[in-house]
């Protein structure tokens, strides 16, 4: 499958726009009818570093980066030094024939298309920031790209900052264009090839998904402290909230997001906060904070690789025991973790329904692989979608009990001001809410708050996907980012199957262990060094998983990795 | 209209004999039945310490949260419900060690809520240590050579960190504690009262008597407006000379009144439901 991808990698220092090069190209293949799939990877800094953006491009679905690279389009030498080996055979390097630019240490098959970067952007308009626009339309220009649609998003892009500049953008992207063009012909591949009166595709990353599930699941009031790799998605709330009248407050720290949050959920919005682990350490009071006051509350965790500030721009999934065990004591927590960038929309949407069904802490776990790829969808459909707020009332009711016992363990939630009188209590307490230490009253309020999980598990609980054949020679078991790579790989196998997991906790016990019995042998696949999903499955299926492919350096994994580990597990 | 008895609920206090957190409790009542303050209009939250058992006495919606979280709890609960009286109800431990961080962000965003700190110097819940307004040289369990540090002043700090109502009440002076607690309720932004309490179980030392000793009601003179005039009242502190009243008021734009979201009605009031969203979504495309 991923033979008939195309892989582009753009490099540079941080702050020469690498990111944003990638992401035009990117956009001007999805409005040219194909799909895409971005990675960045970039240092904790604003400027210097080295950046890189990924972008892939295919006729079907791309849901993974790739480690071969097709055409490298280098803005510094950093970058040539780094990435040259990726290139496949023929591949091509675009770069500055006037940026003294060492290639001698490239392999000869490798395709060199010096373009003359400084000299075009001093023609089109002497700006240093052009020569990355003459290096996208050059670039453009070895897939048989569209100009016009490259045209068209600079307008787009730069239309805020005057014609002028546009125009300019429009000449540079122009002069390495048609220069690419003429000099280079017989490299240039049919990659890109615009199609027309295709279906529309949208072009979004992890964090744009999460804020658009939450405006689609009824988000009413987030409150989110700045942090890698989840900043993004207060962005995205900020922007839009006057539009869609809901509020997203900037707190002082963690601990104040996640206590405005409770707040707020208190008096009946529908409350979000996000975070990454270090945030969600502050958070941990917090979170058994909503479970014992039964109040319901979306937490995003982007998950980065720790402990402490660890790699604080990379990826990893050190956090699902974390977030499984966190806060002292017990209480019923929804923990869900989505394998890619619609599964984090769909699972925020839902994650809100939850909460409110539940009356307690959803978390949604996304690693910084969802956070910051991009990848390409048609529009979304939320058709399907229905807002559910659970049991909660706005009349006034005769002796009402915020916290009544009953079968499902879910009483009736009232807010303040419509006239019911409650206590939302961090104490134990009984009924109405009264701080209560008495034991009847702490194992009835205890276990009817345990119960909610049970309710949750019969009625919402999803059964995890299994991809590929029913019987196969190995079955991976996965989460979270790993997904995207392991279907490009599994592709490939006629006798592979994957199963993914996306409900933590409750958790599909007698579905996995039903499809784990069955398998004949066994491969856990996760970004952190203990394998914490693997110690999931044996604490509740008795199933140990024996071959952990594990993977703790901020990295994805790659397909060609994954299909690597396959055929030396099926080659025994 | 809010009757004292509709305020009862079915516990009754647990603080010690003499407790200045009876007579806060008291003036609240007062100022709630005088402003008609009830469970369509009215939410208070507490934090922990001796001042959070509060919630159980008065039967008007609360949440008590965590120790030292309080403020936000508040601040989440105004941003959903702009209709409502919020009061917070903290300690010094409580808002100004755990919390102090919420403190002076609160005061500086002007939400229309009101913070009313139990100050009575000293750790009561957890039997008796060095609080953060504890006087410098203080015997406590913590500190039983004398304390090292110095306290903090609340009164002073609100209006450092630019609340734009900050007063001192004498939890003994229930009368003048309710007029405070009105005023502040009033004030259209963050309303600080510090209100001094005795731990007549734990502080020896700071004592009714010692408040009753030295008090004085800032009088007309004092021109709240005046932030400079302001702080320098709330640095007065000693023999005869610790000034209750308002120090500091002025008007600025709250909080909520800046959201457009939530001009016409209360955030809770709008529907969440977004079923059509194919605009936005086009704007990825």
């Amino acid at each position: 499958m991923t033979k008939t991808q195309y892989a582009i990698k753009v490099g540079g220092q941080a702050g020469q726009g690498i990111k944003s090069a990638g992401q035009i190209l990117a956009k001007v293949a999805t409005r040219s009818a194909y799909n895409i799939f971005t990675y960045t990877e970039f240092p904790s800094i604003i400027r210097g570093g080295h950046n890189v953006t990924q972008v892939v491009i295919g006729e079907d679905e791309v849901t993974a980066p790739l480690l071969k690279c097709d055409l490298l389009l280098a803005l510094n030498q950093d970058t040539i030094d780094k990435h040259k080996d990726e290139l496949t055979d023929k591949g091509i390097i675009v770069f500055n024939s006037e940026g003294r630019i060492d290639t001698s240490k490239v392999r000869k098959t490798i395709n060199l298309c010096p373009i003359p970067f400084t000299k075009f952007a001093a023609d089109a308009g002497d700006k240093e920031l052009l020569e990355n626009t003459v290096a996208i339309g050059a670039a453009l220009a070895m897939i048989e790209g569209d100009l016009p649609t490259l045209t068209d998003l600079l307008k787009a892009e730069y239309g805020s900052k005057g014609t002028d500049i546009v125009e300019a953008n429009k000449k540079a992207a122009n002069l390495g264009y048609e220069y690419a063009k003429s000099q280079y012909s017989k490299n240039i591949k049919k990659v890109l090839v615009k199609k027309e009166n295709q279906e529309k595709k949208m072009m979004l990353n992890g964090c744009e998904a999460v804020g658009l599930g939450a405006i689609a699941g009824g988000l009413q009031f987030a409150a989110i402290y700045p942090m890698s790799p989840i900043t993004n998605i207060l962005h995205v709330l900020a922007k839009y909230q006057e539009r869609f009248g809901f509020i997203y407050k900037q707190p002082e720290d963690e601990i104040s997001a996640i206590n405005m949050a409770i707040g707020a959920a208190y008096a009946g919005a529908r409350s979000l906060t996000t975070t990454s682990g270090g945030g969600f350490c502050l958070m941990s009071e917090g979170y058994g904070l909503a479970g014992i006051t039964e109040t319901p509350l979306v937490i995003v965790e982007g998950m980065r690789p720790g402990p402490a500030t660890g790699l604080p721009t990379w990826s990893g999934q050190g956090d699902l025991q974390f977030l499984l065990h966190a806060h002292q004591g017990e209480f019923p927590r929804i923990v869900l973790a989505a394998g890619d960038i619609k599964e984090s929309f769909d699972l925020t949407m839902k994650a809100l329904n939850l909460a409110e069904k539940y009356q307690t802490p959803v978390v949604v776990l996304i690693d910084k692989n969802i956070c910051d790829g991009d990848q390409s969808y048609p529009l979304f459909d939320i058709s399907k979608f229905a807002l559910d707020r659970g049991k909660l009332t706005r009349d006034k009711k005769e002796n009402y009990k915020r916290y009544e016992i009953s079968d499902d363990g879910i009483s009736v939630r009232s807010i303040p001001g419509v006239g019911n009188y409650f206590i939302a209590n961090s104490d134990e307490h009984d009924e109405e809410g009264f701080s209560a230490d008495e034991s009847d009253i702490a194992v009835t309020q205890q276990s009817k708050r345990m119960r909610k999980l049970v309710a949750c598990e019969k009625k919402d609980m999803e059964k995890p996907v299994l991809y590929g054949p029913e019987n196969a020679d190995a079955t991976i078991v996965s989460w979270g980012s790993n997904k995207g790579s392991i279907l490009a790989a599994i592709a490939d196998f006629s006798n592979v199957n994957f199963l993914h997991i996306t409900w933590m906790n409750p958790f599909p016990t007698d579905d996995v262990k039903r499809i784990l019995s069955k398998s004949k042998y066994l491969i856990d696949i996760e970004c952190n060094f203990t394998g914490q999903l693997a110690a999931l499955i044996a604490e509740k299926t008795g199933i140990m998983i024996l071959d952990k492919y594990l993977k703790y350096d901020g990295r994805p994994f790659f397909p060609e990795e994954i299909s690597d580990k396959l055929k030396s597990v099926l080659n025994k | 209209m809010t009757q004292l008895s509709d305020l009862v609920t079915k516990c009754s206090p647990n603080w010690c004999p003499g407790c200045g957190n009876i007579a806060i409790w008291g003036a609240f009542k007062n100022a709630a039945v005088q402003k008609g303050w009830d469970n369509t209009n009215t939410a208070i939250v507490a934090g922990i310490g001796c001042h959070g058992h509060i919630i159980n006495f008065i039967k008007l919606t609360s949440f008590e949260g965590l120790h030292g979280r309080a403020i936000p709890v508040a601040t989440g609960i105004k941003l959903a419900n702009n209709r409502l009286n919020v009061f917070t109800f903290t300690g010094d431990g409580d808002c100004l060690a755990e919390g102090g961080n919420h403190f002076i962000h609160a005061c500086r965003r002007n939400h229309n809520i009101n913070v009313f700190i139990h100050d009575n110097a000293i750790y009561a819940l957890t039997t008796g240590q060095t609080s953060p307004t504890s006087p410098h040289g203080f015997k406590s369990k913590s500190t039983p050579q004398g304390n090292p540090d110095y306290p903090l002043n609340p009164v002073a700090l609100a209006i450092a960190s630019g609340a734009t109502f900050v007063a001192r009440a004498y939890a003994g002076d229930i009368q003048g504690t309710t007029d405070l607690m009105i005023k502040a309720n009033e004030h259209q932004g963050i309303s600080i009262l510090d209100i001094l309490q005795p731990c007549v179980t734990f502080n020896k030392e700071i004592s009714h008597t010692f408040y009753q000793q030295n008090i004085y009601k800032i009088d007309a003179s004092h021109d709240v407006k005046n932030k400079e005039a302001a702080f320098k009242k709330a640095l007065e502190w000693g023999e005869k000379q610790i000034p209750i009243g308002v120090f500091y008021q002025i008007e600025e734009p709250t909080y909520e009144s800046q959201l457009p979201q939530i001009t016409n009605n209360p955030l809770i009031d709008s529907n969440p439901e977004r079923n059509n969203l194919a605009d936005l979504f086009e704007e990825f495309v």
